[in-house]
């Protein structure tokens, strides 16, 4: 009889084999998906894996693969922090939203002047922006012991009419014959987030996304609050009894993800996006909670993760184009992988151990 | 009646508990879910399989009822997922909700693509014959599809068994100490398994009735957050059947009170009338958990993984 026995610590080696293990079963239950939508499951597979990054038109695709990755690795790696506490931020699309909008805002409101200032100040209001939009819940649940979860996704939809409000009334184009969407920001030099590198899709953006992580992995290592944060998720009590205050570490992780949040939209509206639009939010909030767990909340696996969840993004639309694959397909492809994820974390938890049956 | 701008108040009122159905359906699940002592955050996702699968049947068959019944059975479907990831492989409770809203959304899409812009087959509102004929009352009370009545028949029936049967007696009793509960005797995996099917089947006919009867139309992410208003319901409900149909009813006027205002055409921008729901939701929810008692009412064992050493 299949018996299970928790194990004293985690196991380091299933901790680390489980991502690449879920990505293997997610590609051959992708597969079976495929097949049932009547596609090639080998086709598809290459398409979204393979092409993007060895194929014919690999030169355009690499460089989508960092304008990709780099908003969900700053994302990921801010709800880390907060998900080793068990602080639960997973409306980080609302804080990207609102990021975006105060970004723009500070800008427009300069325009047209000519400063290379007004990029460093879109970059902080930006980040203030989500901070802001964290601050709710956050405040709340520290005040109320309201339920993060809730206010954080609930807010979601409130910075979605924002957004919308904005596009159709105080940021839109007053030269854009009324339809709806701010100025162009990545046409107008002081606000203009560009690609450094030509063909690389690295912008100011993936830069600071870079920057996170490593941030992030000396505050985990090296800082007392990373070793505060860990000590929170894991044994709570101990860490009340080591001075650890919980509502300053609600406060201090929902602030950082969603200020993190904020700063990649505003890194996002632009760059690759360009302007406040209706359809401005892509769900990368939603998207970077599947790679902060593939990432197993641990900087540096955030950022393969991130570049993997990226590659399926380019290669999604690879497949859409090229084999009539519809776009949601990806989504679910990437909701599956983290259902292997979580329940391959049994093999890191748990040990399993084949008995025979005691007698009664 | 100009306050509400030339809005009548009984067919406010009857459109109202015809907003709420969905979330009635969605809540009382999990309130039945939660009370076994397992928090499922997945319910927007399970609703939202649930409206795509109650559409694609009703509009393949033709017959609304079959489609509910698919619906149910959707929503039911992407909650084993659940079941067996949490109750089985002992996965995290709330990463496994998210999870199934993140690929109930994807999924659905992906079953929808060629549901967009068919209408399904309608729905006949039951005749009461003089009854719908009464005024006011009539149109508040008699003048609905059955599937209204069933959503205030489902909040009943959870009542009387949460509280006046020995099954309902199990149930809480796995949810506020699974020790005590399996030092018992009590089986309770298989307990909180059913109540996971259980609320995913009714978070399914929640929203199926979205998409045949509310809407009634096939649109990507069709239920717009009622999958996380109903979670914060039950909250709102202190775990309480009774309260679960007052709060259902108290956003479901809200909501038909905006889109009443909208289409009256008040001075105020759509897109703050459309974000008033959620908002009120969120301050109905601090208001309820400043309130230590309530919250004290919570399931003691809500989101604890179950695991028998022996």
């Amino acid at each position: 009889m299949l018996m299970l026995e928790k194990r004293p610590s985690p196991s380091r080696f299933w901790n680390w084999a489980t991502p690449v293990l879920a990505v293997v079963l997610t590609m051959l239950a992708g597969g079976l998906m495929f097949a049932l939508l009547g596609k090639s499951p080998t086709e598809a597979i290459r398409t979204i894996f393979w092409d993007p990054l060895f194929g014919e038109f690999a030169w355009y695709f690499r460089g989508q693969l960092l304008v990709k990755a780099g908003p969900l690795i700053l994302i990921a790696v801010g709800l880390s922090l907060g998900f080793r506490a068990g602080i639960w931020n997973i409306g980080a699309e609302g804080q990207y939203i609102m990021g975006a909008i105060f970004g723009a805002a500070a800008g427009l409101a300069l325009y047209p002047a000519d400063s290379r200032l007004i990029f460093p100040l879109m970059v902080v209001a930006g980040a203030f922006g989500g901070w802001l939009w964290a601050m709710i819940p956050a405040i709340l649940r520290t005040r109320f012991r309201t339920n993060e979860i809730l206010v954080s996704l609930l807010l979601v939809y409130v910075a979605q009419s924002i957004l919308a409000s904005m596009a159709l009334g105080a940021l839109r184009n007053p030269d854009g014959g009324g339809f709806p969407g701010s100025r162009n920001l990545s046409q107008w030099a002081s606000s203009a987030n560009p690609e450094l590198i030509a063909g690389t899709g690295m912008h100011w953006g993936v830069v600071a996304a870079m920057a996170a992580v490593i941030a992030a992995h000396v505050l985990l290592q090296r800082h007392i609050l990373g070793f505060h944060i860990r000590l929170a998720g894991q044994a709570p009590r101990a860490a009340r009894f080591a001075g650890v205050s919980p509502g300053r570490l609600v406060l201090l992780c929902m602030g950082i993800s969603g200020g993190l949040a904020g700063l990649a939209g505003m890194f996002e509206v632009t760059g690759p996006a360009g302007q406040i639009q209706i359809d401005f939010a892509s769900g990368y909030g939603f998207t970077a909670i599947i790679v902060a767990f593939l990432g197993r909340l641990n900087p540096v696996g955030i950022l393969l993760a991130g570049l993997l969840m990226a590659l399926t993004y380019v290669g999604g639309d690879n497949a859409a184009t090229n084999l009539g694959l519809p776009a949601a397909s990806i989504q679910a492809f990437q909701g599956m992988l983290l259902f292997f994820l979580l329940a391959l974390d049994l093999l890191s938890n748990y040990r399993i151990r084949l008995t025979r049956k005691e007698a009664a | 009646m100009d306050l509400l701008g030339g809005i009548n108040p009984a067919v406010l009122v009857a459109s109202l508990m015809m907003a709420s159905v969905p979330i009635i359906f969605a809540a009382i699940g999990e309130l039945v879910v939660e009370k076994s002592g397992v928090l499922n955050l997945g319910v927007e996702g399970m609703m939202i399989i649930g409206a795509i699968c109650g559409f694609a049947v009703a509009v393949e068959t033709g017959s609304p009822v079959l489609g509910f019944v698919g619906g149910a059975l959707g929503g039911a479907t992407l909650s084993l997922i659940f079941a067996l990831l949490t109750q089985f492989l002992m996965a995290n409770q709330v990463a496994t909700g998210l999870a199934l809203t993140l690929f109930g959304l994807g999924l659905s899409s992906l079953i929808g693509q060629g549901y967009v812009g068919v209408k399904p087959p309608p729905v006949d509102r039951l005749d009461l014959g003089p009854l719908s004929d009464l005024p006011v009352l009539g149109t508040i009370l008699f003048h609905h599809d059955l599937m209204v009545y069933l959503s205030i028949a489902a909040v009943v029936a959870v009542w009387a068994v949460m509280h006046h049967t020995r099954a309902g007696l199990v149930l809480r009793a796995v949810g506020e100490n699974h020790d005590a509960a399996h030092a018992l005797g009590y089986h309770v995996i298989r307990i909180r398994v059913l109540a996971i099917l259980f609320g995913g089947a009714m978070a399914g006919l929640g929203g199926a009735y979205l998409s045949l009867i509310r809407v009634p139309q096939w649109t990507d992410g069709i239920t717009s957050g009622a999958g996380w208003i109903a979670l914060a319901i039950v909250v709102f409900a202190g775990w309480r059947p009774g309260r679960v149909l007052l709060g259902a009813y108290l956003f479901g006027g809200i909501t038909v009170l905006q889109l009443n205002l909208q289409a009256a055409g008040a001075r105020i921008p759509v897109q703050y009338l459309s974000m008033s729901p959620y908002l009120i939701t969120i301050l109905v929810l601090v208001i309820m958990s400043a309130d230590r008692r309530r919250i004290a009412s919570a399931p003691a064992s809500l989101g604890r993984t179950f695991h028998a050493s022996r």
